[in-house]
């Protein structure tokens, strides 16, 4: 096993950037339990202890899918970066990248705190933000270019002192993903900086909907992707060593990142079905093309399980039939705990991608669009694999950084399959009513809920019900977590600290592919495509908008600027009635 | 690549082909379309019930915050509806689930889909997309009675 030692300004940016979002994670996952008991009316109110419902989600949204996933990328990045290739992290950029991402992070939470942010992850205009909203964000999305900046140095001058030889499969799936992350988050960057920040401040009047929400979702769906792609890294590089095998095949993982690298943009336009200002044609278009996103993940499901399998021979499996080795794999051995965080991620992954295939496919997605079913989804994909390779990696790094050990081993073990029960129980709960047309992000027990309502629907009762269950169950996990993690911070300093994953090792001896062995022939498709699939995109929606719109708060159904100004004229009654309302 | 990986491409790629012919043929043979884009124009957002005959109605509806107008709409059994949907304010969506009629309504923009009502019935509208602090009360229903009304 390889060791590298961190310096003490490694060590220290490492610690923060793991340390930041898990902190945060304590806010996330208390709301998470919260929307459940909202969602099925145990809570009938508009909010709770101080934190409205809308407020909570926002929070659920920005800090588990957008600051945990965003702060670990980097630093996982930044280690991987640097133990795959044996150069030293650029420090300089990496502490720019740090701050940028702080101070991001600290702007966008404290504007939703104050509830000046109610607006959720997604960020739909019309629907006005604070303006350290959007600065926030966009802080924090340009704060991980940054230390991609520093990583591109680190790739040409390990391919200049390594010319002809194979590149560490952990390093092109850590500059794929960062590649197409920074190719995805500059129309969003554009769309918050120069679209929303001005028209949230007041210094433009409106601003063009249909445009901000297309090049939201050019990045919304690789967005999804830049999670998943570390903890694909991890099944690829680590998970087959773990279970005590090889990789299946070097070449193979190379593909399927480079194929996340064409197909993971051009597919945005398929969370638009439903929408108006694009034409029918670029959708269908882009529903074809996300099928070419579901073949890397069926050479995934492939290439993983027969590593798996091989894994399992060599542990002593005699009967090799079909399903034999899944029994033979190290589910229990508590010092090897990173092996259960991956494989529950995995046998989620398979629920979450096989549903993620009903959503993308056109007409059935009809269906299912902005029901409850979404979150059921998306849940079994980013609080699945994502979720669970983030915090079993953050705590294996964590260890490794401090040179202390995890004490709760045998809860540190469990807690990945109490996750797992709870995330099945949760999903089904969530996909079942969004079949009955449950919607999404909904405080629906001050309303479809609650029986004294003219919305009052029954046959939701128990699938809202189930989530609860599943939600009850998942806050147990996470709360287990959080005490390993104590436990963790309390514990003497046993070893030196330094950084080894599990040595990489392939099963098949494959020669260099010079087309696998380079971003170039790679980048030039993914251009092609995103040009092909969004020129008309972007065309549709400034020729089929008609008006623009100005901002709005959360709470008034009278445009902000309106109200400011003839707050004398506006009909006051109006606006007191619809506010009882609630 | 060895003789189990070039299995599994043919498989994936046979999988995949038969999803895709799925949907070709759910759109063109049973015509089970999504939204269509409209042009805008500013009649768009009065909300109407227009009558053309017996079976062939039009629905102007207007999304805002919160609630769906025209809120109460009665059809005879077996019409057929064009729905031309935009929104006043921010951004609603408009399910009736038994329908599965999905939609989201985008200021500024013009969304178009046709549906049947072939049973009797009460269909709730759901609004689907978070649209402020009265998101959960938006409210609508469509009321298809036998034989007229």
């Amino acid at each position: 096993m390889m060791k590298i030692n961190l310096r003490k300004s490694e060590k220290r940016l490492s610690l923060l950037l793991l340390s930041v979002p898990l902190i945060l994670l304590t806010l996330g996952i208390y709301h998470g339990l919260m929307q459940t008991l909202y969602r099925s009316g145990m809570i009938s109110q508009t909010s709770f202890a101080a934190l409205e419902y809308y407020q909570g989600l926002t929070l659920h949204g920005v800090i588990n899918a957008l600051v945990l996933t965003i702060f670990f990328a980097v630093a996982f990045g930044h280690i991987c970066m640097s133990y795959y290739t044996g150069i030293k992290m650029h420090m300089t950029t990496a502490w720019i990248s740090a701050v940028m991402m702080v101070v991001g992070t600290i702007m966008t939470i404290a504007t939703i705190l104050a509830g000046e942010s109610s607006v959720l992850y997604t960020f739909y205009a019309p629907m006005k933000a604070h303006p350290l909203f959007y600065v926030g964000n966009a802080l924090l999305i340009a704060g991980s270019w940054v230390a991609f900046f520093g990583w591109v140095g680190i790739y040409r001058k390990w391919r200049r002192e390594h010319k002809g030889e194979r590149t560490p499969l952990a390093v092109v799936a850590t500059m794929v993903n960062f590649t197409m992350w920074f190719v995805c988050s500059i129309p969003v960057a554009y769309s918050t900086l120069v679209l929303l920040l001005p028209w949230s401040m007041g210094i433009t009047a409106t601003v063009n909907i249909p445009l901000t929400r297309t090049l939201f979702w050019f990045f919304g769906h690789a967005l999804v992707y830049f999670f998943l792609l570390p903890v694909y890294l991890m099944y690829y590089v680590m998970l087959p060593t773990l279970a005590g095998g090889k990789l299946y095949s070097d070449n193979a993982g190379k593909l399927v990142f480079f194929l996340f690298l064409v197909f993971s943009i051009p597919v945005g336009t398929h969370h638009q079905f439903a929408e108006p200002a694009i034409t029918q044609g670029v959708k269908y278009f882009q529903s074809l093309l996300t099928y070419g996103v579901a073949l890397p993940s069926f050479i995934t499901a492939f290439t993983i399980a027969a590593s798996l399998e091989y894994a399992a021979w060599k542990r002593g499996d005699k009967r090799k039939n079909w399903f034999s080795w899944m029994a033979k794999l190290p589910y229990f051995e508590k010092d090897r705990y990173l092996f259960s965080y991956l494989i529950c991620g995995l046998i989620i992954f398979i629920f979450g991608g096989i549903t993620g295939i009903i959503n993308a496919s056109y007409s059935l997605n009809s269906l299912v669009h902005n029901t409850a079913f979404l979150p059921g989804h998306f849940h079994m994909t980013v609080a699945g694999p994502t979720f669970l390779g983030i915090i079993g990696m953050s705590l294996y790094l964590l260890e490794r950084i401090s040179g202390k050990e995890v004490r709760l081993k045998r809860i540190t073990n469990a807690i990945p399959y109490l996750w797992t029960i709870g995330m099945f129980i949760f999903s089904t709960g969530l996909m079942v009513g969004g079949l009955r047309g449950e919607p999404r992000r909904t405080n629906m027990g001050i309303s479809y809920m609650d029986p004294d309502s003219p919305l009052y629907r029954p046959d939701w009762v128990w699938t809202t019900g189930t989530t609860v269950i599943g939600g009850v169950i998942l806050f147990a996990a996470a709360g287990l977590f959080f005490i390993v993690l104590l436990d963790l911070l309390f514990a003497k300093k046993t070893k030196e600290s330094y950084i080894s994953f599990p040595t990489y090792r392939t099963y098949h001896q494959e020669k260099v592919i010079p087309f696998l062995n380079s971003f170039k022939p790679w980048l030039v498709i993914m251009f092609l495509l995103i040009l092909v699939a969004y020129v008309p995109a972007i065309f549709n929606v400034m020729k089929y908008t008609g008006k623009e719109a100005p901002p709005y708060a959360p709470q008034n159904p009278i445009p902000l600027e309106l109200h400011k100004q003839d707050v004398g004229e506006v009909d006051e009654g109006e606006t007191l009635n619809l506010n009882q309302d609630e | 690549m060895d003789k189990y990986e070039i299995r599994i491409m043919v498989l994936t790629g046979i999988t995949l082909a038969i999803f895709m012919v799925a949907i070709l043929r759910s759109s063109f043979t049973y015509a089970t379309g999504i939204p269509e884009c409209i042009p805008y124009d500013e009649s768009f957002t009065q909300p109407r019930i227009e009558k053309l005959d017996d079976k062939l109605y039009q629905i102007f509806a207007l999304a805002q915050m919160w609630s769906f107008e025209p809120s109460e709409i009665r059809l005879p059994v077996g019409a057929e509806v064009d729905i031309y949907l935009t929104s006043k304010d921010v951004v609603h969506g408009l399910n009736i689930h038994d329908v599965s009629l999905n939609m989201m309504a985008v200021p500024g923009g013009i969304n178009k889909e046709t549906v049947t009502f072939k049973k009797p019935g009460v269909y709730k509208i759901v609004c689907h997309e978070y649209c402020g602090s009265g998101h959960q009360h938006m409210m609508g229903e469509i009321i298809v009675n036998y034989p007229n009304n």
